[in-house]
């Protein structure tokens, strides 16, 4: 049998810190400085900042639940979550992938401006607020105020979305298959034309959904709020 | 014809010109007037203190001769790399996009060459500035605008912004005008629409919260960056106790003359408190959690001279901060500039409309040929003498009290000429002994 290559070994055998054992602390100081391309981490026990912070390409799957702010700020990492994460995970992620088995609470993949961030199912409130270019798919539904002064990237939900949706966005690109309680100022609802049931495939296809990008409905920027005037109350 | 004085005329006190002007553009535009530079109107400051110089019972020290350090450390309780400055006196945060990229980089060079460290602002971290600053302290605000983690290691410190103030409770504004192509992208923003920044965090809410993101930020950065909580003075004795438990090395409080880049003019006069109030509230918080010049305190809001520095350290800062100042001397309100403001509506020694984007001296804008005027060199250099000159005026003071570290002045070298600030000083009315709500 070939020898199999450094990579391949450590798909196979990734590196385990089992935070019974050990601290954030030692996991995240590994993750910064990685010796190996695969991690795993065992008993997370909902602690926060796991995976904060990673600069590598490197793999960590975290078998349990995570607290908040997981994978924050990720660059090139791809983290999985078996579980649920807890506030702002993926928070301002620049690029790389994570991905929630579970739920995710409030403000997930806040003013993150890069990168893929899937959550299998549903995010709580301020879902994508201030998002900056990042992607984010979510299997369920999103609580209120999501996609909060959006400012780029794309936010699809396969479920409901909470009342506010898209409050004094900019040019963030929402997609909402199911409901949606009311709009935030300023976002509107918009034509889906061939290039967003395109766009919209791809991302569903990167999140490994398979509904219909016909079935979704597309909101973003009225563009009424760019100048402030005396007209309406938000200068 | 005679000034209305002269003639007899009274002028109202309730309805001044300024107010009379502001009722009139009020009903003329139907807009509020947004503006730079801080509060405009009276408050107790510092030059309502004066200092006790040794005499008989206190011996001082010989001025040029003695030592008198100035030299500081701020954040050495959990980070690992602490900042060494030589001098009390830091440039506060001022974003690239209010100021230009000279402006940004001559603060830097200023900053440097007398030993202290300069801040980002509310857009992000320039290579000019980072490549001019020995020192930089990095913003964590709001808006995150530009926010990059490769930023945030890149930093020296990081300030995370609660509030300015000039604007406890505000978000930030940029107008369209000051969104260049540059701007714009580092904001991730269309060019020239009129930019909001948010008040309130994206990702955590309330005291609790925020000490596990600050325990994120330590993570991303490996413990060893210092961590600030920057608030605008309101309920200071609160916020900084708050502040503390949440895990801040470094507090700093803004007080309401803080400078601002644009705000509501409502905003900027009636919201916050005068920074001689915060002080001693902040100081109480301090010492009653047993880590007063543990947890150091960076305090700002209209400092201008040495003896605002030496007032501030005796009521118990460690450090502080300039903004309005250091652009004043880069050159903003400059004689030089004195047709060119008038032409602007206003004069030179007035001007405060750093929200349009067409300042003269090339400092507050994003024009090409206005911010070419400003040369990086020669704009540092004029801050760092002026950071040298605030430096032995507060020194020359410190000696008089004979102190041998500027840091050592205390309250107890301080008297009030008003009845006003001796109770928000706490520091007795001169000549007495009384401390208005503290007994006899
Ligand atoms: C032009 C300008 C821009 C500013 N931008 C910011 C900013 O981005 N973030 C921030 O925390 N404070 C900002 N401030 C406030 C300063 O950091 C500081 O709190 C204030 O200027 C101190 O008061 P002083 O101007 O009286 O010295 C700004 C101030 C000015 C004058």
């Amino acid at each position: 049998m070939a020898a199999l290559s450094r990579a391949e070994a450590d798909a196979r055998s990734p590196v385990v810190f089992d935070l019974h054992e050990t601290t954030v602390r030692a996991l995240n100081a590994e993750l910064h400085a990685p010796t190996a391309t695969s991690y795993e981490v065992l008993h997370p026990q909902g602690a926060h900042s796991l995976g904060a912070g990673i600069h590598d390409e490197i793999d960590v799957a975290v078998r349990g639940h995570a607290g908040y702010f997981c994978a924050g700020m990720n660059k090139l990492g791809r983290v999985v979550v078996d579980g649920s994460a807890g506030n702002g995970v993926a928070e301002n992620m620049m690029s790389g992938s994570v991905r929630v088995r579970g739920d995710a609470s409030q403000s997930a993949g806040a003013t993150g401006r890069g990168g893929l961030l899937v959550i299998e199912g549903s995010a709580s409130m301020r879902c994508g607020i201030s998002m900056k270019g990042i992607d984010i798919v979510v299997g369920g539904s999103v609580g209120p105020m999501s996609a909060f002064m959006a400012q780029a990237g794309r936010l699809v939900v396969c479920g409901d979305a909470g009342d506010g949706l898209g409050d004094s966005i900019y040019e963030a690109r929402l997609y909402v298959r199911g409901s949606v309680g009311t709009l935030g100022a300023d976002c509107v609802e918009k034509p889906l034309r061939d290039e967003h049931v395109a766009e919209l495939g791809e991302l569903l296809d990167a999140a490994g959904l398979d509904h219909r990008p016909e079935e979704f409905r597309r909101f973003g920027s009225a563009r009424g709020l760019y100048h402030f005037t005396g007209d309406h109350g938000s200068y | 014809m005679k000034d209305p004085a002269e003639r007899g005329l009274r002028e109202s006190a309730t309805f001044d010109r300024a107010t009379i002007a502001a009722i009139q553009h009020a009903a003329r535009t139907g807009v509020y007037d947004i503006r730079g530079w801080g509060a405009k109107r009276a408050v107790p400051h510092f030059d309502d203190l004066l200092v006790l110089g040794a005499s008989m019972s206190r011996y001082p020290l010989e001025g040029y001769r003695e030592r008198c350090d100035t030299d500081v450390v701020l954040g050495d309780r959990h980070a690992t790399r602490p900042l060494h400055l030589d001098i009390p006196v830091t440039i506060a945060g001022m974003s690239f996009g209010a100021l230009s990229a000279q402006a940004k980089e001559a603060l830097g060079r200023g900053a440097s060459e007398v030993g202290t460290s300069t801040t980002t602002g509310d857009g992000g971290m320039t290579d000019e500035e980072r490549g001019e600053s020995k020192t930089l302290v990095y913003q964590l605000l709001p808006s995150r605008y530009g926010m990059n983690p490769d930023h945030l290691r890149a930093a020296d410190a990081i300030e995370v912004v609660l509030g300015q103030g000039a604007k406890p409770g505000g978000g930030g504004m940029l107008l369209g005008q000051k969104i260049s192509d540059r701007v714009a992208e580092m904001r991730t923003l269309p060019p020239g629409i009129d930019q909001r920044s948010a008040c309130r965090h994206p990702d955590w809410t309330g005291p609790d919260d925020l000490a596990i993101k600050i325990g994120e930020l330590r993570e991303i950065t490996d413990w060893e960056k210092p961590i600030y909580v920057k608030v605008g003075a309101t309920r200071t004795y609160y916020d900084v106790k708050l502040a503390v438990a949440a895990g801040a090395d470094v507090v700093v409080v803004d007080g309401m003359q803080g400078g601002t880049a644009a705000t509501q003019e409502v905003f900027i006069e009636h919201v916050g408190i005068p920074i001689l109030a915060a002080i001693p509230q902040a100081a109480l918080a301090l010492q009653e959690l047993g880590v007063h010049r543990k947890v150091q305190l960076i305090v700002s809001g209209g400092i201008r001279t040495g003896a605002d520095v030496a007032k501030a350290m005796a009521l118990g800062a460690d450090a502080v901060a300039i903004g309005t100042a250091a652009l004043i001397a880069l050159g903003d309100n400059d004689p030089q500039y004195a047709a060119e403001y008038e032409a602007l509506g206003s004069g030179a020694g007035y001007y405060d409309d750093f929200q349009d984007g067409r300042d003269p001296a090339g400092i507050t804008t994003q024009d090409p040929e206005l911010s070419a005027r400003l040369d990086p060199v020669e704009g540092g250099r004029r801050v760092a003498n002026y950071l040298r000159v605030l430096t032995m005026e507060a020194q020359t003071l410190a000696r008089a009290c004979g102190k041998g570290h500027v840091r050592h002045l205390e309250p107890e070298d301080l008297v009030a000429l008003t009845i006003e600030a001796a109770a928000m000083a706490r520091v007795p009315l001169a000549g007495t002994s009384w401390i208005p709500g503290h007994g006899l």
